[in-house]
């Protein structure tokens, strides 16, 4: 007889906005208190205090436009937001400052978060999307220097870029991007020279999320359908169906890999959030707590795997934190 | 005078003369049956005998030339032949020019198809008759492309024409289409806006049909024009006219048809999806490696049994659907409000008959907001359902609106349809306690009311003949039915006089006496359908008065669907109103109805009036020898 699904450890309240984005940093050391950033509709990203489960900081950089994308960059002192005002602004918070020290103007009214690579002690490389439409932009940080443009080639119609992922083989290596697009093909670039490497067309419609174990060389992709796609990336990089997924009801807004590659967790426009078995994908639990759609999960980077969380955020205002699969 | 192997002489003109005579007698067809196989045989190789032959009927005197030529046009077995039997003899005789070129295509109508390709392919197989081709190509597209000779021709007779004019083009090679391209081009423009006017669905298609043959002969490259339309044998068999059968013998025409048919077979417009354009592999895995230890055993599965599909629920009571359908920005809440509205209004009849004239605003412009399957038919069934539950107040503002301004023609013709529908499921008989909403399904007749055609209206009235008693829906068909009060009863005035009030009353957007016919042909339809359901009620007697006068005052309009419609009108009038009544109330004006039917059975162009009219004096007729066996 299996045990009915966890309930959330505790939910968090105090938005007052939909909530979009959600990133953890909890592997500092004591006294560092675990923390987690949420972005939402009004502008505002939140600190949240994660032993007091209260708001530490509301940092308004982004002028009430809709923030859609939070990162750290190496702490969490250095905080990267983006958000519908077209910009992309770096913060310092280190000693109780909530100042932002750069900005970058990408002159994109989209939607797509970006996505943070870091290269090398103290170089990132961020990708997002460009004034083009269809245009995939990188630039290094902190120079803002433009490292290359990706641009499909014409008659490709591929649609906007709909969701990016920076990775690396291990440290040193090339790196890579893997972007989703609007017609449903994740595409697979090479950015020192701008070229593709492979295309695959996963979805019908468009690609709303994707996330990629390097290791395994496996990514998985969540569309407006109700299909999860994974494919597979070969030794001459090309891009293979691995496995489909049918979903119950459609729409799928956020995908995630835990950390430790054992489960992954989505985000669905129903409402829900589903836990599956990365293996195999194997479904494991479906958490209905929200009442309104499941804007993004995020997994928590604890040093302890006992303390690692899962984070949700939504349209009802509320973020719900899990504690689930901890044994492992 | 010829002459014949053997070096004789011989006058061949007295046997022109008899086969002339004869056939003025109407008697081509005896002699011809002889004749025409004979002379095949000899003129196929032998030039002599074609000489013979051609002089035969070069010979035959020009009172006689129009029977003869035509009995060979019609003996003839194929285009080849008749071009070995009669020559040249378009050319050099004026009245077999008549014959062939005008009289067979534009003034006659009743040869069949085979007859026009003889003739047509005659005309086609010799370069001095070609000239003819393109004539006779060009008259026929003046016909054709005329707003009056669409209007006022027979619809056989528009067939005739078209089929003519496929023929032609089919024959058609390359730079004669280069050289009339353009007129070609301006005749398919005018004769398919002439087409399209027309209100009978048949016209329509057949204007259709020729305008895209037309098309594609002049735009072999490039897109091509395409119509929707109902695909049956009548249109298969018109569209096969296009293609020529090559012959035994070689016909020059033959290569141009191959690549005129290619043309007409390419996809006009095809938009390419270069999504695929890049290899993808699909690859789907074989069974997993079993020597891969499976770790994720260690995590147990949660409960998912509650995992299902999400439903969005409708309102579940009347003014909450008032408020979604008016205001609400939720799309999901709205579809499922709209799929759920028909049932909720039956369920709650007390509770819709608070809001009804709300309800019927907001239905009569509620607009589809998302792609929802049956739409239409949602809202039409929502709105014959408010209808029902509440007629009087809703009918008065259906039929209000009906006339008044600033709506499209497609809502006038909702308006109709729904209160046909609604009339007719009044005026059903319902089993005890439950109502039967389905569209009534009677064993007797059948009424499928917002239906463009004017065939079911026939196929009414064919059956009202032949069973020759006035058995209707209503009441003692079935025995296991039993009689209730006729609920349209009451209401059927309110349906009616409204809507035959103003329809004389022009407003700036709607006018029934000018442009708007066809909507004109559906409400003197609707009126028809009304009287016919309200019978044994109180007030049919003064719908049927009413109705005549309508009648009357429209009875020489243009539109053939509006005169079908107003002949219905009249079979509604005699079945539905007491024979006692009709002779007692309205003698002056069944009289005259009676003399206009007279009219109409003998000099309406269109088939199908005449035909109703005729059923319409038979109805009289009855109705009189039975008003003479009663005993008074």
């Amino acid at each position: 007889m299996a045990l009915p699904p966890p309930d959330p450890q505790f939910v968090l309240r105090g938005t007052s906005a939909a909530v979009h984005t959600l990133h953890f940093s909890c592997g500092g050391q004591e006294p560092d208190v675990p923390t987690l950033f949420s972005g939402s509709e009004n502008g505002f990203i939140h600190v949240w205090s994660l032993k007091t489960h209260r708001v530490d900081a509301a940092l308004d950089g982004h002028g009430r436009k809709s923030v859609y994308c939070v990162e750290t960059m190496g702490g969490k002192n250095r905080l990267l937001s983006q958000g519908r005002d077209q910009r992309i602004c770096l913060w310092d918070l280190a000693e109780g400052r909530t100042s932002v020290t750069d900005s970058v103007f990408t002159e994109n009214v989209g939607f797509c978060r970006c996505s943070l690579l870091n290269v090398a002690q103290g170089r990132w490389l961020v990708a997002m999307a460009a004034k083009a439409l269809e245009e995939v932009q990188v630039l290094e940080l902190p120079s803002k220097t433009s490292v290359c443009t990706l641009k499909p080639e014409v008659g490709a119609k591929l649609g906007m870029p709909m969701c990016l992922k920076l990775w690396q083989l291990n440290c040193g290596s090339q790196p890579l991007l893997l972007a989703g697009y609007e017609d449903g093909s994740v595409v697979l670039w090479n950015l020192s020279m701008g070229k593709v490497l492979s295309q695959l067309v996963c979805h019908q419609e468009p690609v709303m999320s994707l996330d990629f174990d390097s290791e395994k060389a496996k990514g998985i992709s969540g569309s407006s359908e109700k299909v999860l796609s994974i494919w597979s990336l070969n030794e001459q990089q090309n891009l293979q169906v691995y496995k489909t997924h049918k979903l119950v009801n459609a729409g799928i807004s956020d995908i995630t890999i835990r950390p430790d590659k054992k489960i992954l967790a989505t985000a669905g426009w129903d409402h829900r959030i589903r836990i599956f078995g990365w293996k195999k994908l194997k479904p494991l639990a479906v958490l209905d707590y929200h009442t309104a759609t499941v804007h993004c999960v995020s997994f928590s980077d604890h040093k302890n795997p006992s303390e690692r969380l899962l984070a949700a955020g939504s349209n009802d205002h509320r973020i719900s934190i899990w504690s689930i699969y901890t044994q492992t | 005078v010829c002459f014949i192997p053997g070096g004789l002489d011989c006058s061949i003109s007295f046997v022109s003369h008899v086969l002339g005579k004869v056939c003025i007698h109407g008697r081509q067809k005896e002699i011809l049956s002889v004749l025409v196989p004979h002379l095949t045989d000899l003129t196929k190789s032998d030039c002599i005998w074609q000489r013979i032959c051609w002089r035969l009927v070069e010979c035959v005197p020009d009172r006689w030339m129009e029977a003869v030529v035509l009995g060979f046009v019609q003996g003839a077995p194929r285009a080849d032949v008749l071009s070995r039997l009669l020559g040249n003899l378009v050319v050099k005789n004026k009245k077999a020019q008549f014959v062939v070129t005008q009289k067979v295509l534009l003034l006659q109508y009743c040869h069949t198809t085979a007859v026009l390709q003889n003739l047509l392919g005659y005309l086609s197989l010799d370069s001095l008759r070609r000239a003819l081709l393109i004539k006779v190509l060009q008259e026929l597209l003046e016909t054709w492309g005329s707003s009056s000779a669409v209007k006022h021709s027979p619809p056989e007779q528009q067939q005739y024409i078209s089929k003519a004019i496929l023929i032609c083009l089919s024959h058609l090679k390359e730079p004669e289409i280069e050289s009339c391209r353009q007129e070609l081009f301006t005749s398919m423009m005018e004769g398919v806006k002439c087409h399209l006017d027309s209100n009978l669905p048949q016209i329509r298609r057949l204007g259709m049909i020729v305008a895209e043959s037309i098309s594609s002969k002049i735009n072999t490259d490039g897109p091509v024009l395409k119509f929707q339309y109902e695909e049956d044998d009548e249109a298969r068999e018109l569209k096969s006219l296009l293609v020529q059968t090559p012959p035994s013998c070689v016909v020059p025409s033959l290569p141009d048809d191959d690549r005129n048919e290619k043309a007409d077979a390419a996809l006009p417009l095809v938009l390419e999806s270069n999504k695929k354009s890049h290899t993808t592999a699909l690859v789907m895995p074989d069974e997993e490696s079993d020597a891969e230890l499976d770790s994720d055993d260690d995590l147990i599965p949660y409960d998912m049994s509650e995992d299902k599909e999400l439903k969005i629920k409708a309102p579940v009571y009347i003014r909450d659907c008032i408020e979604v359908l008016t205001g609400s920005e939720d799309v999901d809440k709205w579809e499922a409000t709209v799929k759920a509205l028909e049932s909720l209004i039956r369920k709650n009849p007390a509770a819709t008959r608070e809001v009804s004239m709300e309800l019927a605003k907001i239905l009569l412009h509620l607009e589809e907001k998302t792609c929802i399957e049956g739409f239409v038919e949602l809202r039409q069934r929502a709105q014959v359902a408010v209808l029902t539950t509440d007629p009087i107040p809703v009918a008065k503002y259906l039929t209000s609106q009906f006339y008044s301004l600033n709506y499209s023609l497609r809502q006038r013709m909702d308006i109709l349809d729904v209160l046909v529908l609604a009339a007719q499921e009044l005026s059903y008989p319902k089993s005890h306690g439950k109502t039967k909403h389905s569209g009534a399904q009677n064993p007797c007749v059948q009424l499928l009311p917002g239906s463009d055609s004017s065939k079911d209206w026939r196929r009414i009235v064919d059956e009202r003949i032949k069973s020759k008693t006035r058995r209707f829906a209503m009441g003692q068909s079935q025995a296991e039915l039993a009689s209730c009060p006729n609920e349209f009863n009451s209401v059927a005035g309110h349906f009616f006089f409204p809507l035959i009030q103003h329809f004389d009353r022009p407003l700036t957007t709607f006018d029934l006496l000018g442009e708007d016919h066809y909507v004109l042909g559906r409400l003197v339809h609707t009126l028809a359908i009304l009287t016919y359901l309200a019978v044994n009620t109180v007030a049919v007697t003064a719908m049927g008065k009413a109705l005549l006068e309508f009648v009357w005052a429209l009875r020489f309009h243009t539109d053939s669907y509006v005169r079908q419609g107003l002949l219905s009108c009249i079979s509604s009038v005699l079945l539905s109103v007491p024979t006692e009544r009709l002779l007692e109330d309205m003698t002056e004006e069944l009289l005259e109805t009676q003399s206009w039917l007279g009219d109409v059975v003998e000099k309406d162009p269109d088939g199908d009036c005449r035909r109703l009219a005729l059923q319409n004096l038979l109805l009289m007729e009855n109705l009189k020898k039975k008003l003479r066996t009663v005993p008074s």
